[in-house]
């Protein structure tokens, strides 16, 4: 009996530690694949564009990134505290309203923020395009996000593509990685 | 024993009378190592990042409108989610965070409790002959000293 006891306390022992181990090699493997992301993207790969599903910040229903497949989508991540969002945002509304009918979405992440403080955002800089929020900051582990703002475009067929734009993107980068997304099929 | 019991009384109100206090009526400071900036990962009492200065404005409000240390942090949680919280609530699957340690430590205190009684009561003064190894009768004093004598005389 005490040697069943043993063993079933060795047992538990072991399992703690495997599950340790478990989960340290999952966080080097979310921080590899977002890493990764970036390598492929310089190497002139496509990778797949990680999932996700968030609400929108308006609160009428969620939106995943897998619903979007067909179109080239503008995937920027920002917060209401983030000073270069605020020189961003207007560039951002415009190319949205130049491409809005070419097949292509524009989507914001608004990412570790207070919803109110997001929603006053929006309304101060006229945003249109759907804009999802991520309180938790559960996309920017998958992604490597490491500041605000920061961008990435995905193709039609839910590649990225192009270059992780980090910080203010210009036009001329919206330009030529829009067209790259819309090439992707 | 009675000026024992009114000690512990008096421990006992200087531990729970604040704790109460800062539940009711916190202050910025009471919260301020209790939640998790975002993006730094430390505490906000700790950073002067953009959202944690957010955090402790926002905390500043809700203390100003009256709400209790657990409304404020229950708030923070529906924004942020239960990251935002250094230490794990007490409820659900996170009451495993709180209730694994002392299970280990319990777990760890019997396993030297028995080790130390063992190590009491297991040795005695004199240790009688145990079997031996390969399992036949442990060799006893009278035949070692037979042995002894016959390898002398071997010896010799």
């Amino acid at each position: 009996m005490a040697r069943r006891g043993k063993l079933i306390l060795q047992m538990a022992a072991v399992s703690v530690v495997a599950l340790l181990i478990a989960l340290f090699a999952w966080q080097l493997a979310t921080k590899e694949q977002a890493r990764g992301l970036t390598a492929a993207l310089k190497r002139g790969e496509t990778p797949p564009a990680p999932a996700f599903t968030l609400d929108r910040l308006a609160g009428d229903g969620e939106v995943s990134l897998a619903s979007l497949r067909g179109k080239a989508v503008v995937l920027n991540f920002w917060a209401s505290w983030c000073e270069p969002c605020k020189e961003e945002s207007p560039r951002l509304e415009s190319a949205w309203q130049r491409y809005r009918d070419q097949g292509v979405i524009f989507v914001g992440i608004d990412v570790n923020d207070f919803r109110g403080d997001a929603r006053k955002f929006v309304e101060r800089y006229g945003l249109t395009y759907p804009i999802l929020h991520d309180g938790q900051g559960s996309t920017i582990g998958r992604y490597g996000v490491t500041g605000f703002p920061e961008t990435w475009f995905v193709g039609r067929n839910g590649n990225l593509v192009g270059a992780r734009i980090q910080g203010p993107v210009k036009d001329s980068e919206l330009n030529e990685y829009i067209r790259r997304a819309l090439a992707e099929s | 024993m009675r000026r024992a019991l009114v000690l512990v009384l008096v421990a006992a109100a200087v531990v729970v009378v604040p704790a109460y206090g800062s539940e009711e009526h916190p202050t910025l400071a009471d919260l301020g190592n209790e939640v998790i900036c975002p993006t730094c990962h430390t505490t906000i009492d700790q950073s002067s990042s953009p959202i944690a200065l957010r955090m402790k404005a926002f905390i500043r409000e809700r203390i100003g409108a009256g709400d209790t240390k657990s409304e404020i942090k229950d708030k923070l949680v529906a924004q942020f989610g239960e990251g935002v919280l250094a230490a794990p609530p007490k409820s659900g699957f996170n009451l495993l965070a709180w209730l694994l340690p002392l299970v280990g430590a319990g777990v760890g205190a019997a396993v030297l409790a028995v080790l130390a009684r063992r190590w009491r009561h297991g040795k005695p003064e004199s240790p009688e002959p145990g079997p031996s190894s390969n399992g036949r009768a442990a060799i006893t004093p009278d035949l070692d000293r037979r042995v002894d004598e016959e390898l002398a005389r071997f010896d010799a």
